[in-house]
């Protein structure tokens, strides 16, 4: 396969999961925001993009954070390049760059979704139509990942594509949790102040975790299963921890196609990589914050070691 | 038949029915199956049909002010219809040109007979950028020059059909061919198991077998080695980029831009996952001129330095040939008879449209004097862009025309306005006739020269409209020829 078809596959997933994971963020906001006062609203708003890392385009653009200039500032504002609107586009720009090594059936869940999305974000969302752009980038996904587990060869390209989604997922959920780490922090919960359990719902939201979660800890809200079920258990799907064994799985796939280890096999056989090997007690006391951001920082470099070791730019 | 070839009295020969009414024995058994649809049917599966081209995202590019634009070429639900026997005399027309074209490239590149001669005035290669002088005394592998040709034909009567234009060089739309018919069997099942038609669907794998059998002299077949090919294509911006993709994915070849590809070792090698390897045969959608900056345009950023020494060598082949653009000239359309006899020793079984070369000052007179009846055309010019169809155009136009005529005639050439054939296309009103061209695909190598049945049937959509091009508006229709 070319380097640029892999790039491009690759690519293509990230952004699908981006835009799937974005539209997430935003429904939990929203949520939260309209059982909030205005105040406490738009610290909501300000949260959301602070996460996403828009926070100095945002503010170059807007002087508030109410609730349709933020969504319509993610979804589709040509003042933020990084919108929802683009990130379609370039799910789809790297679907045709890509299209000889996906489906037929692939490639049309891409260009019919993006037809309807890239048709419903040339106007401006209002809060009643919210729901359906979320409900279509949700849909969006299914369609393309069912149509991938269904139809594509299980070679190269079926793991890069799957190696992008697992690193953009595991950064997804590492953002949503540092940006509420604070309301973590044991001490808070331990000297028996309550959790702020309409915090830790959205937290649990935006990581589409809330029923899965109620089902492990049996309605029981504290920190440490919080962390313990976002970052080590590795059943659930959006898990650092489960985020980071895809990966591994991918990359060894590729390693045994190529018969060849690269820096990205070195990198997650380093023993940060090994996420189910930590404890909570440990993250607490390496400061979850700070646990979190070299996490980031290894995922990155995973990612940056994949396009050297597979030729995707050069 | 003349007078009354059409049911609306225009004088136009109507393909499926002929001037009394009567359904023509082409169009028998799609018309009895016609007459048996509900209307309410037939409107349904219209718009689904432009739906589920939309979804596929078949679609080419215009470019505007802003931003590229994608369209749908729109796509017409009626097919047309052409019997066995009309293809095969078709078919023979067609595998006589092709041939003398690419005996004609060999000589232009080699000795140059027909110039010798005098059959062929030496200037239309000095003046055609095309001609590729630094190609003069290579031989591309098998001594093929078009590996893929498009001829483009019209019909003006049950047995009148003209070409109309040569496209050697990198004929396009094939993909439109192959999805029109993946369209038409999907909408209508039930119509193809009541009528036989020619398959097409294997072009894909007749052109992956037919490029792999032009391996270049350096190619090293041991071990049952298969050569590589991939097709170049110039990115997803390129208006064409669907077919390019299309192409490459239905033959299991590795689509490449120039970027991917660099001469090392002397071989052109292609980037991949694994590192760099070695590409044979490169099917190549990109014009001469951006294949190779050191050859072409030193200052270009596009094409792979180095790879026209690797071709000279016999390292790759690219199909078509470098240099094969030469005989898609106009003005050397206008000697296509002449060439036709000279390297085939046969009478052309398919005619030329009458021209007039306004190089000639006794047809620039005739021309000049008769503008308002002709159809002029440049003769480098392509895709229906700078010509003047006379009896439509307006007086300003011819004026202007006329002008540009009388200060660069050797630029053009002037046609009759010819009276197209008609097939019918679907309308909310019903069936209506409007005119049709047909673009054959041929595919070349050293086993033989094999013609897809149908091709291309390009159809104007506004009624009494001659034009047919894409980029202005025509459609495109399922083409049938049917089994004996």
């Amino acid at each position: 396969m070319l380097g640029r078809t892999a790039n491009g596959l690759f690519w293509m997933f990230r952004y699908l999961e981006r835009a799937e994971n974005t539209a997430r963020l935003l429904e939990a906001g929203l949520r939260m925001a309209l059982t909030r006062d205005v105040q406490s609203a738009e610290e909501e708003w300000r949260s959301v993009i602070s996460t996403l890392g828009l926070k100095s385009s945002f503010e170059a653009a807007s002087d508030t954070y109410d609730g349709a200039t933020v969504w319509n500032f993610v979804l589709r504002d040509r003042a933020n390049p990084a919108n929802v609107r683009e990130m379609m586009g370039a799910v789809r720009s790297n679907a045709r760059t890509a299209r000889t090594h996906i489906s037929s059936q692939v490639w049309e869940a891409v260009n019919e979704n993006w037809m309807k999305l890239d048709n419903q974000l040339s106007r401006p969302i209002s809060q009643s139509a919210l729901g359906d752009v979320v409900t279509r980038l949700r849909r969006t996904g299914m369609e393309i990942h069912g149509a991938m587990d269904g139809t594509i060869l299980r070679d190269e390209g079926h793991h890069f594509a799957r190696a992008g989604t697992y690193l953009e997922r595991a950064e997804s959920t590492a953002r949503i949790l540092d940006m509420k780490y604070y309301l973590l922090l044991p001490s808070l919960s331990y000297v028996g102040s309550s959790l702020d359990t309409g915090q830790w719902e959205q937290v649990l939201r935006s990581v589409a975790g809330v029923s899965s979660y109620s089902w492990i800890n049996h309605g029981n809200i504290d920190a440490p299963s919080i962390v313990e079920f976002l970052v080590l258990d590795d059943r659930f799907p959006r898990s650092l921890a489960f985020c980071r064994n895809a990966v591994r799985v991918h990359l060894t796939g590729l390693a045994r196609l190529h018969e060849r280890e690269g820096k990205c096999s070195a990198l997650l056989a380093a023993r940060e990589s090994d996420i189910s090997g930590h404890t909570v007690d440990a993250i607490f006391d390496q400061g979850l914050h700070e646990f979190l951001i070299e996490f980031m920082a290894h995922n990155t470099a995973i990612g940056e070691a994949i396009t050297e070791d597979y030729r995707f730019l050069a | 038949m003349a007078g009354g070839a059409s049911p609306d009295g225009s004088g136009n020969f109507d393909e499926m029915t002929d001037g009394a009414g009567d359904v023509r024995p082409a169009y028998a058994a799609y018309g009895q199956w016609y007459e048996g649809q509900e209307a309410s049917y037939l409107k349904r599966k219209n718009s689904e049909a432009d739906e589920s081209f939309r979804r596929t995202g078949i679609t080419f590019n215009v470019y505007g002010e802003d931003e590229a634009e994608e369209r749908l070429i729109p796509f017409d639900m009626v097919p047309r219809i052409i019997t066995a026997g009309e293809w095969r005399r078709l078919a023979r027309g067609i595998e006589q040109r092709v041939r003398a074209l690419n005996a004609f490239l060999y000589d232009l590149y080699h000795r140059q007979e027909i110039v010798r001669s005098g059959r062929l005035p030496e200037r239309l290669l000095r003046d055609n950028a095309a001609w590729l002088p630094n190609m003069v005394g290579h031989t591309p592998p098998g001594g093929i020059y078009t590996h893929i040709v498009g001829i483009d034909l019209v019909r003006t009567g049950p047995d009148e059909w003209f070409v109309l234009e040569d496209n050697a060089r990198t004929p396009s739309g094939v993909s439109y061919m192959l999805e029109n018919r993946e369209t038409m069997m999907a909408m209508f099942p039930d119509l193809f198991s009541q009528v036989g038609v020619e398959p097409v669907s294997n072009y894909p794998r007749r052109l992956a077998r037919s490029l792999a059998a032009c391996a270049p002299p350096q190619f090293d077949a041991s071990g049952g080695r298969e050569p590589t090919v991939a097709v170049l294509t110039p990115g997803i911006y390129n208006s064409a980029y669907y077919e390019h993709a299309f192409l490459a994915d239905q033959m299991g070849a590795e689509l490449v831009e120039g970027s991917d590809l660099r001469v090392i070792d002397g071989k052109v090698q292609m980037r991949t996952t694994r590192g760099f390897e070695p590409v044979d045969v490169i099917y190549r959608r990109v014009d001469d001129e951006y294949l190779d900056p050191l050859t072409f345009h030193p200052d270009s950023v596009l094409g792979v330095p180095g790879i026209m020494d690797v071709y000279r060598a016999g390292g790759v082949t690219i199909a078509n040939a470098p240099g094969t653009g030469i005989s898609d000239d106009k003005a050397i359309y206008s000697f296509m008879p002449e060439i036709v006899e000279f390297y085939t020793g046969e009478k052309p079984l398919l005619p030329n449209v009458k021209t007039w070369r306004c190089a000639d000052s006794d047809s620039l007179a005739y021309v000049l004097d008769n503008l308002d009846e002709l159809v002029v055309k440049e003769v480098h010019g392509s895709g229906g862009y700078g010509m003047l169809i006379g009896p439509t155009a307006t007086k300003k136009e011819i004026k202007a025309f006329r002008a540009k005529l009388e200060a660069k005639p050797e630029n053009y050439i002037a046609q009759p306005t010819l009276s197209l054939s008609t097939c019918p296309i679907y309308t909310r009103a019903g069936l209506a006739p409007r005119h049709v061209d047909l673009r054959p695909y041929v595919l070349v190598s050293p086993d033989g020269v094999d013609i897809t049945p149908g091709g291309l049937s390009r159809v104007a959509l506004k009624p009494g409209s001659l034009v047919v091009n894409s980029s202005q508006g025509g459609g495109t229709k399922d083409t049938w020829v049917l089994k004996d």
